[in-house]
């Protein structure tokens, strides 16, 4: 009985020591992040080259742009890499993050069935296309997380003067879940929704569904990166973020960036050295 | 019978206007009785008349509700290891033959060292050498209660308590416990036992003790008790008309 | 249907060729919930026990608690965890929100009622059998507690297994507190999710395929040594 129990300790503690010994080997900053960048397979490209570069490990948490902001004003990342300008400004002017750097931009595209019952294959006007679908009633998969492409979803709706959120249930169906998920979803519905272009190239199950529309201006999907501010929270790595912001905006982050392509086409463009 | 007779601390039991309640009924009654030493006491009676609650408020499993019991004076509780008690339904631990005795050597705090020879003792008066690795819980009803009855005498308390120890047993192991019972007897072990098989009350009773209700009835010599039943219901439990 | 085959063959192709990065998954898996399991069977042994056998007022309120919790929602364990461990909440200075720990963490809290409710189950039923035995030789509580827990080693065995299956099975709570950094808290669950919402569905299933194996496979050895046990002790 008492071997048993000695035995089953010592398992607990090495078990548990390992650990500790596996997370403080390497110097590692918490990135806070969207699913977008994470589903399009950027981050895979380019952070084991910045790891090559600086030894410093990323650690990236891929979550909504709204959850994203909640984790790093919280003090829970080190650096905040997300698609929504007004929040992000509302970040730093809250003191919460140092300073904006713009990244990178792609787009948005509106996906939908190859039916296009709606009608929206052809046009250009964003706007028009969105009314179209909620004057024909056709099925709209919103992400309803509150994510960054959430938020220019519903933006886009106001500009177009419609109040989708009454129909919710009816034909606009809010799934609350990430870009993958609502786009699972909007394939097996056969329903139009917003999506980044970078986790529509990359994602794996389009079904049915094709690009509809995109081109429009309102469709331009920046992408900005903050330093958690050190002096709100004292443990944020700052010295460690820095340095991935700085690479992140260099002449070689900015190209591997540009590089980065899905069956041949960019799904990023750098706009680090265009905005300063 | 060869009857050890040594200086006892533990007989006479003395049990004093007992009474024992529970749940609005009166299990015992008053009862009042002298067990002495150098007998085989068998407490007989129909289902339900109290025999087994009797025989854990004296072995001290269960306090008495009122009046008293003392064992040359002491209290169940200080007569402690000097008594040892079988139950009904067997309880067998899950594990091996040998180790349902080890444990019970174990909690008894006996040395680690003299346990392996206890055991092998134990399990010889049992007829259980062979099976001293089996699962004991994969033994016969009758294997099972002789192993009871081994463990329980595994320390060579003065008093065996047994509560109706072969009412689940066929003949042969029935004869086989007897024979243990006996043999416990021949020891010197001060036997008392409870069982509603009158057939075996005579096969084993020095004396009788007729429970009827939670009242006793009778305690009489067992001859006399067989021969001349002085209470009506007595008479009806040994013509088999008393059933409860 | 073809989905699945196909995801059947991506499986097996995984499992046989011993892809590198499905093993580092595994191993990050079975180490974070067998962790958990041991921290939840060194509270939740002692604590079933306890409730079994030491009488308290409220005592019947606990083990409808302790049942209650076993069915705790993954999701709020992962919320409550997190807030705990956030910077900005009590336990933010140990810093281990993001790692291993704090989804050995969640895990634990998971599954301990569920080992504590099956350990008071089988002590108690034990202890109601063994009881009188245990009174007539005059036991004290340590030789109780000992007897009763070796003589339910298997069945207590079983327990542990049963946390186990839950633990490597959940994804709401290891998500939230580890975030499924790759290499670092990406565990079997979290990867399945991450693939579904790539829309790899193949992958996501294969990988499926690979849990519900490991889960059986605890699950057979449960009742294995369930059957073993009670052939053998009864």
């Amino acid at each position: 009985m008492k071997k048993f129990l000695f035995v089953f300790v010592a398992l607990a503690g090495a078990l548990l020591g390992n650990f500790c010994a596996a997370t403080e080997e390497q110097p590692f900053l918490v990135l806070a992040s969207t699913t977008s960048t994470e589903n399009s397979g950027l981050f895979d490209y380019i952070l084991p080259e910045f790891t090559r570069d600086s030894g410093i490990q990323v650690r990236v948490v891929a979550v909504g742009t709204g959850q994203a902001i909640r984790l790093a004003s919280s003090g829970d990342a080190d650096v905040l890499l997300v698609h929504h300008r007004p929040s992000e400004d509302a970040f730093v002017a809250q003191g919460l993050g140092v300073r904006r750097y713009p990244v990178m931009h792609n787009d948005f595209v509106l996906v939908g069935p190859a039916a296009d019952p709606a009608s929206v294959i052809g046009q250009a006007d964003m706007l028009q296309a969105l009314q179209a679908i909620a004057r024909s009633e056709s099925l709209f998969a919103s992400r309803g997380d509150d994510s960054g492409t959430h938020k220019k979803e519903l933006s886009l709706w106001a500009e177009a003067g419609v109040d989708p959120v009454v129909d919710s249930g009816a034909w606009y169906r809010e799934t609350g879940s990430g870009m993958g998920a609502t786009l699972n979803t909007a394939v097996a519905m056969g329903a139009y929704a917003l999506s980044d272009r970078a986790t529509w190239a990359s994602f794996g199950n389009k079904g049915e569904l094709k690009i509809v529309l995109e081109g429009d201006p309102r469709l331009f999907n920046p992408y900005g990166v903050i330093l958690v501010n050190p002096e709100r929270f004292p443990h944020v790595r700052a010295s460690l973020g820095q340095a991935f912001i700085d690479w992140l905006v260099s002449t070689r982050g900015q190209a591997l960036i540009a590089a980065y392509a899905i069956d041949g086409a960019p799904v990023f463009f750098p706009d680090a050295m265009v905005d300063h | 019978m060869d009857k050890a007779i040594e200086p006892n601390r533990v007989m006479p039991l003395e049990v004093l206007d007992l009474s024992y309640d529970a749940g609005g009924k009166t299990l015992l009654n008053k009862l009042d009785f002298r067990l002495e030493d150098g007998v085989r006491t068998v407490i007989l009676g129909p289902n339900g008349a109290g025999k087994s609650l009797l025989l854990r408020v004296c072995h001290g499993l269960l306090q008495p509700g009122s009046g008293s019991v003392s064992w040359a004076g002491r209290t169940p509780s200080q007569a402690g290891r000097e008594l040892a008690m079988v139950f009904q339904r067997t309880v067998l631990l899950r594990r091996t033959v040998a180790d349902n005795i080890a444990h019970t050597l174990a909690i008894m705090g006996v040395p680690r060292e003299q346990r392996s020879s206890r055991i092998d003792t134990a399990l010889k008066e049992a007829g259980l050498s062979e099976l001293e690795d089996h699962p004991a819980r994969t033994l016969s009803g009758g294997e099972q209660q002789r192993l009871s009855i081994a463990r329980a005498r595994v320390l060579r308390p003065r008093v065996l308590l047994l509560d109706e120890p072969t009412s689940n047993l066929d003949p042969g192991a029935t004869a086989a416990v007897e024979g243990m019972i006996r043999a416990a007897d021949a020891d010197g072990t001060r036997i008392i036992m409870t069982t509603h098989d009158i057939l075996q009350a005579r096969r084993l009773a020095d004396e009788v003790l007729f429970l009827h209700r939670g009242g006793l009835l009778e305690h009489t010599s067992a001859s006399e008790f067989f021969a001349e039943p002085k209470t009506d219901e007595a008479r009806r439990f040994l013509r088999g008309e008393l059933l409860e | 249907m073809s989905e699945v085959f196909s995801a059947v063959a991506t499986a097996v192709e995984l499992v046989v060729r011993l892809d590198p990065d499905l093993v580092e998954i595994v191993a990050l898996s079975l180490k974070v919930s067998l962790s958990a399991v041991l921290i939840a069977a060194l509270v939740g042994l002692p604590l079933g026990a306890a409730v079994a056998l030491v009488k308290f007022p409220g005592r019947r309120g606990a083990v409808i608690l302790l049942n209650a919790a076993m069915g705790l929602p993954p999701v709020v364990v992962g919320l409550v965890v997190y807030l705990l461990l956030s910077r900005a909440g009590p336990l933010g200075e140990l810093g281990i929100l993001f790692t291993p720990a704090a989804m050995v963490i969640a895990q634990s809290i998971l599954i301990t009622p569920i080992i504590a409710a099956l350990t008071r189950q089988t002590i108690s039923d034990l202890h109601e059998e063994y009881d009188e035995y245990l009174c007539s030789l005059g036991a004290g509580h340590l030789q109780r507690i000992t007897t009763l827990l070796w003589d339910g080693r298997f069945r207590l065995l079983t327990g542990l297994l049963a946390g186990f299956g839950r633990a490597s099975a959940e994804v709401g709570a290891v998500i939230i507190v580890g975030g499924n950094i790759n290499h670092v808290t990406r565990v079997m669950t979290t990867t399945i999710a991450l693939e579904t919402s790539k829309g790899n569905l193949n992958l996501a299933l294969a990988l499926g395929i690979v849990l519900i194996i490991l889960a059986a496979s605890v699950n057979a050895a449960a009742v294995l040594i369930g059957d073993a046990a009670s052939k053998r002790y009864g």
